[in-house]
């Protein structure tokens, strides 16, 4: 008899553990919904600064509304979607990574391009290698830190590898933008290769250098809102204030370019 | 049977033990379920699956050697000695296990780095640590560190002194009780805390990411591959996924194999 209480106890200690993890939730999802709407933005890494500042904006414009982001990769961020994560809006860093969400149906209308990227060399303060051109990467003895050819950054340096015909050796292929930006901050690495809002983001912790090549691979932000939203119209109010006025303000600031 | 022998363990508790077990174990299938079993030998014998592998392997061994280095002596000081500080070492020592290996990844940086404490001074010895397999050893052996001493150490406590004592005053010198008495008790504790440490390397990812950077052959280590293989190539990662699963339950399979011998 002992056995049973004690087995009914144990039960009902979890499910009251399981409702009570349950029911806050909703409690606070029901207490938000009539009067405000919370929307998730997932948006590339490279656009946090940018983002947060044009979210404030947007929730000044808009009142009621709340924005939440989810800053990663690209490619995390889709299959994070794709594994039915709540999202409203997707930024990607790279039109490649918004063709997987278009292909497989999780985009509602069409994607927006609304600004661009191009690769700058980041060198520790003071350029110890006298780094001057991306010629200069290839030169023996600099250690030069690049994105891996499967991330986004990467494939950017690969590209412009190709169009320059500067054959770079790098001494590791960081998985993100920020890999390479703390080798080159923390000095470890002579140069890298990063783009120009990185290094505008970065201050006076690292020195840049503009090569002409750069322009031979521009990277394209495409934004849209998402099919799955709970909130399609505060969702779509975001896609469009991000290539509106304000947003596109806020990018150029940050080292965007216009599309 | 198990009914005949009273165990102790109220029946309720199978309850939350089983939830608990359901939980580890649940990923570990979905895992499994989610692999490519068609293509999935192509996957893991991949040319930089391969170079990952091997390295990770390589770079594990020499951690383990260094753990067992540093952490016998580590053990000892701290299980047989006593001395003013010694509970703030313990802390000191056991400190990597509740790091983010982030963190772990960053002080070293800022230790064997080009710029870093030591880095002139190796700069000047000719030593170049950044972005080389001998940073991924590193890494490996700063967090895999307190695994060693922390189960060493407890077998050393376990053991007691008795023979020690007895050894030492039939006249044996220090360094011979500790090579004929004291490493003879406790090799079945040294062998567990060294295959946990190796196997504690091989899993090593943060520290290595942040201190050794990522080049295939060189320090790109299996948990490095997984994670970039994620971006491109899902299957990739899942098949690579579970190699890793599978040699951490061979590995630990191990430690429970010498623990099981130990009296």
């Amino acid at each position: 008899m002992k056995r049973i209480m004690g087995l009914a106890a144990a039960a009902l200690l979890l499910t009251t553990t399981v409702a009570a993890c349950g029911s806050s939730d909703d409690a606070s999802r029901g207490a938000d919904a009539p009067k405000a709407t919370t929307i998730t933005v997932f948006a590339a890494a490279s656009l946090k600064g940018a983002f947060t500042e044009i979210g404030a904006e947007f929730e000044k414009a808009n009142p009621g509304v709340t924005v939440t982001f989810n800053f990663a990769g690209s490619a995390d961020l889709v299959s994070q979607i794709q594994q039915g994560a709540p999202a409203d809006v997707f930024a990607s860093a790279d039109t490649k990574n918004m063709d997987k969400a278009t292909g497989d149906d999780l985009v509602d209308g069409t994607p927006a391009d609304f600004a661009t990227n191009t690769l700058e060399i980041a060198t520790p303060p003071g350029n110890p290698a006298k780094i001057d051109s991306l010629d200069d990467l290839a030169r023996k003895g600099v250690k030069v830190v690049l994105c891996a050819p499967e991330v986004p950054c990467g494939a950017a340096a690969v590209g412009v590898e190709q169009a320059s015909g500067v054959d770079i050796a790098p001494v590791s292929e960081e998985q993100s933008v920020t890999d390479v930006l703390g080798k080159v901050i923390s000095g470890e690495a002579d140069a890298g290769l990063v783009y120009v809002t990185d290094v505008k983001a970065a201050g006076d912790q690292v020195v840049g250098v503009t090569f002409p090549e750069s322009g031979d691979v521009v990277n394209t932000y495409p934004i849209a809102s998402l099919a799955g939203s709970k909130s399609p119209e505060a969702a779509r109010a975001f896609a469009e204030f991000v290539t509106g006025t304000k947003g596109q303000a806020v990018l150029a600031a940050a080292g965007f370019a216009k599309p | 049977m198990a009914s005949a022998s009273w165990s102790g363990v109220p029946r309720w508790v199978w309850v939350p033990a089983g939830a608990g077990a359901l939980f580890i174990v649940l990923p570990l299938v979905a895992l499994a379920t989610r692999v490519e079993w068609g293509s999935f030998w192509s996957l893991i014998t991949s040319e930089s699956s391969r170079q990952a592998l091997l390295l990770s392997l390589r770079t594990s061994g020499a951690a383990t050697v260094l753990c067992v280095v540093l952490g016998v002596p580590m053990a000892l000081v701290l299980a047989r000695t006593s001395f003013r500080g010694q509970g703030l070492l313990r802390s000191l020592v056991l400190l990597p296990l509740v790091l983010p290996p982030v963190v772990g990844g960053i002080a070293l940086l800022y230790t064997f780095g080009r710029r870093g404490l030591l880095g002139e001074t190796m700069d000047v010895l000719g030593l170049q640590i950044a972005f080389s397999t001998t940073a991924v050893v590193i890494a490996q052996t700063f967090v895999s560190l307190p695994f060693l001493v922390v189960s060493l150490e407890g077998t050393l406590r376990t053991a007691g002194q008795r023979y020690e004592v007895v050894a030492s005053t039939l006249g044996a010198r220090p360094t011979t009780v500790l090579r004929r008495v004291t490493l003879p008790l406790v090799l079945p504790g040294l062998a567990a805390g060294a295959v946990l440490s190796f196997a504690r390397a091989l899993g090593e990812f943060g520290a290595t990411i942040t201190f050794a950077g990522s080049l295939e052959g060189v320090t790109r280590t299996l948990p490095l591959e997984i994670y970039l293989q994620r971006e491109t190539n899902p299957d990739a990662a899942v098949a690579l996924s579970l190699v890793l699963v599978v040699v951490a339950v061979l590995v630990i399979g191990l430690v429970r194999g010498t623990r099981g011998s130990q009296p």
